[in-house]
């Protein structure tokens, strides 16, 4: 299935190739290079690209093109899936995926790619079967291996890969035995210059942080299950009891994953936590143009709205901007035209504004549209939709864990057009 | 110089990496083969350290032997005489106790490209197909791949290997084998009706990236088992409506068997269990069970897999980009299933260009009367995009959307026609040109839209745009009968300087003119075709000879002068305006190929369903299945409930494991006991493994984990290997090769090879050629100034010397060297091989001469076994000797380094403190050789030699003596 890969770096320097069948050299990348360079933009590169004699699936992740080279069919979602994974797994080892990071640990990387797939098939994927097999690193251990000549890769053998539970170690220990979950829920919306909603809904995930001794066998169940409308989730989770009884009944991978994501029912209607007004307008001579944006809370359940910034892509021919915030910074980039505006929380009583004019390069007409504006925002304990935990028990285990519920609402794609 | 000096540099780096391999710290060695590593993944060529890396492949380190297993897969191909070096390693480790152990040999091996160990996979390859762990088997079901890959004559074969895996209950091999069955026999339907109940069964447990081959796999499958669940539907509404007015009986009759369609159980089956996996979070097997859905299920199920998809839109770009254009291929066929999540596909300014496209192309299927006024107000806010390119592309999607609802037309060609006093050029062009299409649909009504875009011709500069408004003129010259002419006469004058297509429209557009107004335009016409005459374009040329013959009557245009008219005149039909996705259905939906509108190599073709149903019965297991006979829904789920262990221990029975998984049901409590127990038994085997290796190999008196794992008796073993193999060698008893310090021998000096010297040694190893042969390794190295060609092996002495050669070495540099590998039958015999060792240019006679442990292999035996092979060779067979012994050699580590040294024997274990035991066979004839050793007082010790061949009983012997009497 999958060939090669080739790791690329924003600049378009190939730095580590792996072949999981006989080598292909490296100029199968020239037709990607091209593409690339095409493309203009990286984000705008086809993930799917045909050359003579192969086939190249990419993705791009943190500045880095992850390239596979494949002969034959297969599903194109197949490959680009796996080399999701491999990005989340770098990133899961070495806490980023940069360049640099890869660089450093590149055998560790090549070891783990070695385990990922054999003969172009994904064998182990699961974080918790690698690291039992290639452990990360750590400063202790890595001082500790160069002083005795330890190793990296684990004696022990890879049981979970055996097992009907591949994602969970086994002989799990912990003093503190604890288990966080996080629901986060994003609003992505559309918002039209009268501010009217255009589109709006409300996607969660929940997020887990588990750290159990043995196979504690959990359930979660929600107050309001009946909010949820679509979900996936994670291989452990039990689907035939959630079907049965609406409850999340699993056990647990040991450490970080994602339980489930869900969408919240399109029948109710979502409270968009803040309203913006603005005006943005380029006049039609003089070469220059206004801006007033003003944003205040809507519905916000008695909660602060924090972490707000506002993100403007100008049209190109916007040279500079010269405006006053009431409150928060501004910075305008001359090269990617972009403006930015961090604002931080949100102070019902005194609304923060942003107002000013803008430059425009002389001569060149006024832009068409108005640009839009993306909205980030960040409320603590709270779920927008209302989703709230009941209860989470454990069975299996006798101890008594800790255990931690956190709600969030974030902005996901919430974009203001005007 | 400074061009040399990197050169200069990577040989010195290679060379200290060589001393760092050969040295004896394995933390060097580990630290080397780091580097190497880091050199292999930066895609720098590291093969020359193949000698020094493959020397560590039987290291105890394990991250070292991961990384030499790296470094050979990567370059065996490259360097495969040596590479047969490591393979005896494997086809040990094969045989290895752990399980992991196994598999990963298993691992190498196959992925070792190397044509001559074909027969060695192969038989590899059907020894662990049929091995008690599911993980080796799984490994098995990759090799399979490998090795039809390597050498394609073995299909047959492997054939026969993936019948046998189809058959395993495993989840772990479900996956890899349908895979294999996938690359190498895809249209053998054949082998999977009597296991498709199962992997349907198995399904939801499997390992999320086996789900997608097999559900792909299955999709086809049904397509040509089951009859079509549409037709029918549809026949079956059409007749009922007849029914009701139509009360002939006859109808009726043909009614029933229509109505007759039920789903084929399986069919059903299918269905029923690939559903849960909507909910998983692996985007391709979402795609995979919504494509099987699509091309498989009623139309009315078919709806079921839209939220799952709209889901994925929240997922990477990359994964929006593939799942879009599925949804764009859908939408067409289907707008009802992704209606009512049509906000979804709104459009953000932040998308990548091919995001928005695709975004663009659904909304346009998805367009209809009830929301096109909604999608219109979208569109408006698109087309002032700053992305000029998604711009056009609105426009482009509201012209297809003013053709599909004749309501909007009007609308749509009127918000158009506003566009083409937009600033930006390319929306103007792309504008007219869509105006253009529209008004071929109704040309009648629109005189003014051709006026308006009359008026704004100076203004436009994009040729495309030109051109269509030319061609309208031309088209439509009797309806604006005072512009056109006046349109020609400007184009009169800038002719010259217009693009090539504006000038063939201004070709035409005279030509039209010429026909229905000759009396204003003859003279313009005339200039135009004089103009066109000399273009430097040879189209153009061509167009106005062929113009003026046709509408300029004279002598020679003959008939075709009088259907001028009806020929440029004629009624056009309207272009039909549609999406790029249309009947891209026709490949699978989810795969590659639908992806690039193409057939990519090795595509399946999706059958059409079959007319009449093949016989079910062929699905029918002989053996009455627990999961088969339970009513259908909640099994399937089962396990997956229940995390029954997947009978991960080779000493159950999978059956009763299976049958197991079953009872317990949703009983979660009871599973996770289970699953305890499961693994406190497999650190008990562990625990024993440990136990078993500290106590050396002992055939009789195995720890009980071993014997879970040496499920085939040795016997047949023998039988089955003596097809490839030396009965000998494959033998399980024949152990490690002891790794005692290699002598290396001078086969030819370079003063006398003129420049070309050869070492040799004793790998010890098992060789790969013919049983009865010793391997021996030969490293030949030039040291002249000269490139030597055709190093080769010549005449032998005597004629009748069994010989394997390594092959004829084509060139070998100055300063470069290269190991090869040969085998020699010496027959037990210590006589010297002669041969002639040749260049292109000289011969060399050489010969090796055996000392006579090389002409040994090491056998495992038991202290039990050893005693009675002993008592039965006594007398004759019988050499001893009391010796003295050095005082360094009288711990047992350094007498068994001794021997070692001497000869290729194995150790065997001993519970007496005194005796040392050893014990081979001779290589030729499979005679044993029995050396042991008993410690007297006073530093002397009796040793003795228990074999049939008495001369070399001697040899031994005195070698012996002479190796324990040094210190």
């Amino acid at each position: 299935m999958i060939h090669s890969l080739f790791l690329i770096n924003h600049s378009g320097d190939i730095f580590l190739e792996k072949h999981w069948k006989s080598v292909i050299g490296r100029s199968v990348c020239d037709y990607f290079f091209e593409a690339k360079e095409k493309a203009v933009q990286p984000e705008n590169v086809p993930p799917v690209l045909q050359t003579p004699h192969h086939y190249l699936i990419s993705v791009y992740r943190d500045k880095l093109f992850f390239l596979s080279v494949v002969q034959t069919e297969v599903p194109p979602l197949f490959v680009i899936e796996f080399l999701h994974r491999v990005a989340d797994t770098v990133q899961d080892y070495f806490g980023e995926c940069s360049e640099g990071v890869i660089k450093d640990n590149v055998v560790t990387v090549y070891e783990l790619l070695e385990e990922m797939l054999d003969n172009g098939f994904p064998l182990a994927t699961e974080s918790n079967v690698l690291k039992e097999m290639i452990r990360p690193p750590t400063i202790l251990r890595s001082v500790v291996n160069t002083l005795t000549g330890g190793s990296n890769v684990g004696d022990t053998l890879p049981t979970g890969q055996l097992s009907s539970i591949p994602w969970r170690r086994a002989g799990v220990k912990y003093t503190n035995n604890e288990a966080y979950f996080d629901v986060i829920e994003e609003i992505d919306a559309i918002l039209d210059k009268s501010g009217t909603t255009v589109f709006a809904e409300i996607q969660g995930v929940i997020e887990a942080c588990v750290r159990l001794t043995g196979m504690p066998d959990l359930t979660l169940s929600f107050m309001n299950p009946r909010l949820l409308d679509d979900m996936s989730f994670h291989p452990c989770v039990r689907f035939k009891r959630w079907e049965s009884e609406r409850i999340l009944s699993f056990i647990p991978p040991d450490g970080n994953f994602t339980l489930m994501t869900y969408h919240v029912s399109s029948q109710n209607v979502v409270a968009l936590p803040v309203y913006v007004k603005q005006n943005i307008s380029f006049l039609e001579t003089g070469s220059c143009g206004r801006l007033d944006i003003t944003i205040g809370p809507k519905q916000t359940m008695g909660k602060t709205v924090e972490g707000l910034t506002v993100t403007v892509h100008m049209p190109k021919t916007v040279l500079s901007a010269n405006l006053t915030a009431t409150q928060g910074n501004y910075t305008y980039n001359l090269a990617t035209k972009v403006l930015v505006w961090d604002i931080g929380k949100l102070n019902p009583q005194k609304l923060p504004n942003l107002r000013g004019s803008l430059s425009l390069q002389a001569g060149a007409p006024r832009p068409e549209e108005n640009p839009a504006l993306d909205i980030t925002l960040k409320i603590q304990q709270l779920a927008i939709s209302g989703l709230k935990v009941s209860r989470l028990d454990m069975y299996g285990e006798k101890y008594k864990p800790f255990k931690g519920v956190k709600y969030l609402t974030k902005a996901g794609k919430f974009q203001v057009r005007t | 110089s400074s061009i040399l000096r990197p050169t200069i540099l990577s040989v010195l780096r290679n060379e200290d990496l060589k001393e760092m391999l050969e040295s004896n710290k394995e933390s060097l060695k580990l630290e080397a083969m780091k580097r190497v590593v880091g050199l292999i993944a930066k895609g720098k060529n590291a093969s020359e350290l193949f000698p020094a890396v493959v020397k560590n492949v039987a290291n105890k380190n394990i991250e070292l032997k991961k990384l030499v297993y790296v470094y050979l897969v990567r370059y065996a191909e490259e360097q495969q005489d040596l590479a047969l070096l490591s393979i005896s390693t494997f086809q040990r480790a094969l045989k290895d106790p752990n399980q992991f152990i196994r598999a990963s040999a298993l691992r190498v091996l196959s992925s070792i490209r190397v044509p001559i160990i074909v027969p060695i996979m192969m038989l590899a390859i059907k020894e662990s197909a049929a091995d008690m762990s599911p993980y080796v088997r799984k490994t098995s079901a990759h090799a399979i791949q490998k090795l039809y890959s390597l050498d394609p004559d073995q299909k047959e074969q492997l054939i026969e290997v993936i019948e046998k895996l189809l058959k395993d209950k495993s989840t772990l091999v479900a996956g890899s084998v349908v895979m294999a069955f996938e690359e190498v026999c895809p249209d053998r339907i054949d082998l999977i009706h009597k296991n498709y109940r199962k992997l349907c069964n198995l399904l939801v447990d499997v390992e999320e990236w086996g789900q997608v081959v097999i559900i792909s796999m299955l999709t086809r499958y049904a397509r040509t088992q089951f009859i079509s669940p549409w037709k029918e539907g549809a026949m079956f509404d059409e007749n009922n409506e007849k029914a009701f007015y139509d009360s002939e009986s006859e109808e009726k009759k043909d009614q029933m068997e229509a109505k007759t369609y039920i789903m084929d159980p399986d069919h059903r089956l299918l269905l029923r269990n690939t559903k849960p996996l909507l909910q998983s979070r692996n985007t391709a097997v979402v795609m995979s069970v919504a494509q099987l859905y699509w091309h498989l299920a009623p139309k009315h199920e078919v709806t079921i897999v839209t939220k799952s998809l709209v889901r994925l839109l929240r997922s990477h770009r990359e994964v929006q980009y593939i799942v879009l254009q599925n949804i764009a291929t859908m939408s067409i066929q289907r707008k009802g299933m992704f209606e009512p999540f049509m906000k979804s596909f709104y459009v953000r300014s932040t998308d990548s260009t091919h995001i928005k496209t695709l975004k663009l192309e659904i909304l346009t299927n998805l367009a209809n009367e009830a929301n096109i006024s909604t999608i219109l107000r979208e569109f408006q806010t698109y087309v002032k995009s700053q992305d000029k390119a998604f711009a056009a592309a609105t426009i482009q999607a509201i012209g297809r959307c003013a053709t599909n609802i004749s309501e909007v037309t009007d609308t749509c060609l009127n918000g158009l026609v506003l566009l083409l006093s937009n600033r930006d050029e390319t929306v103007v062009a792309e504008s007219v040109v869509v105006i253009k299409k529209l008004l071929q649909t109704q040309p009648t009504q629109h005189s003014e839209i051709i006026k308006h875009m009359a008026k704004l011709f100076d203004n436009i500069t994009v040729p495309m745009a030109r051109a269509s408004i030319l061609w309208l003129m031309g088209e439509y010259c009797e309806r604006v009968p005072k512009i056109a002419p006046d349109v020609l006469r400007k184009m009169a004058k800038t002719f010259t300087a217009e693009e090539d297509i504006v000038k063939l429209q201004i070709v035409n557009l005279a030509a039209k003119l010429y026909l229905t107004n000759s009396k204003q335009t003859k003279l313009l016409t005339q200039y135009i075709l004089n103009l066109g005459k000399y273009d430097q374009n040879y189209d153009i040329r061509d167009r106005t000879r062929f113009i003026r013959q046709l509408i300029v009557p004279s002598e020679k245009s003959g008939a075709l002068n009088k259907y001028a008219r009806r020929i440029l005149l004629a009624p056009k039909p309207a272009p039909v305006l549609e999406s790029a996705f249309k009947d891209r259905d026709r490949y699978q939906l989810g795969t590659l190929s639908h992806s690039l509108n193409t057939k990519a190599s090795g595509y399946q073709e999706l059958s059409d369903w079959p007319a009449v149903a093949p016989d079910q019965s062929v699905r029918n297991v002989e053996v009455i299945e627990p999961v088969r006979n339970l009513p259908s829904s909640p099994t399937s789920y089962h396990r997956y409930n229940s995390y029954m262990p997947d009978s991960t221990s080779g000493s159950e029975s999978e059956e009763e494991s299976s049958e197991e998984s079953e009872k317990t049901s949703s009983d979660s409590g009871k599973s996770s006991s289970g699953s305890e127990q499961e693994s406190s038994s497999e650190s008990e085997s562990q625990q024993k493994k440990k136990k078993k290796t500290k106590k050396a190999p002992q055939k009789k008196s195995k720890p009980a984990a071993a014997d879970r794992y040496s499920e085939i008796p040795p016997v047949r073993w023998t039988l089955r290997a003596s097809f490839f193999f030396p009965v000998n060698l494959a033998c399980p008893d024949v152990t490690t090769p002891s790794f005692g310090p290699v002598k290396t021998y001078e086969l030819l000096h370079h003063m006398t090879g003129k420049g070309l010297s050869a070492k040799y040694h004793f790998p010890r190893q098992p060789c790969l050629y013919q049983p009865s042969m010793v391997a021996v390794q030969v490293v030949l190295t030039n040291s002249s100034d000269h490139s030597l060609e055709e190093i080769h092996i010549g005449d032998r002495n005597p004629a009748s010397l069994n010989l394997h050669c390594f092959n004829t070495i084509e060139r070998l540099e100055p300063e470069a060297s290269v190991t090869v590998s040969m085998g020699i039958d010496f027959s037990d015999s210590t006589q010297a091989a002669n041969f002639q060792l040749c260049t292109k240019d000289d011969q060399f006679s050489v010969s090796i001469q055996p000392a006579v442990g090389e002409l040994f292999m090491p056998i495992t035996m038991t202290e039990q076994d050893f005693s009675k092979e002993q008592g039965k060779l006594l007398g004759m067979n019988e050499t001893s000797e009391t010796i003295a012994m050095a005082t360094a050699n009288t711990s047992s580590q350094a007498i068994s380094k001794q021997v070692l040294s001497v000869a290729n024997v194995g150790v065997v274990s001993s519970t007496q403190n005194d005796i040392h035991r050893f014990a081979g066979r001779t290589v030729s004839s499979g005679a044993l050789v029995l050396v042991s050793l008993e410690m007297k007082e006073s530093s002397s010790a009796l040793l003795t030699i228990n074999t049939e061949k008495s001369v070399m009983a001697s040899m031994l012997l005195r070698d012996l003596k002479q190796a324990l009497a040094q210190a």
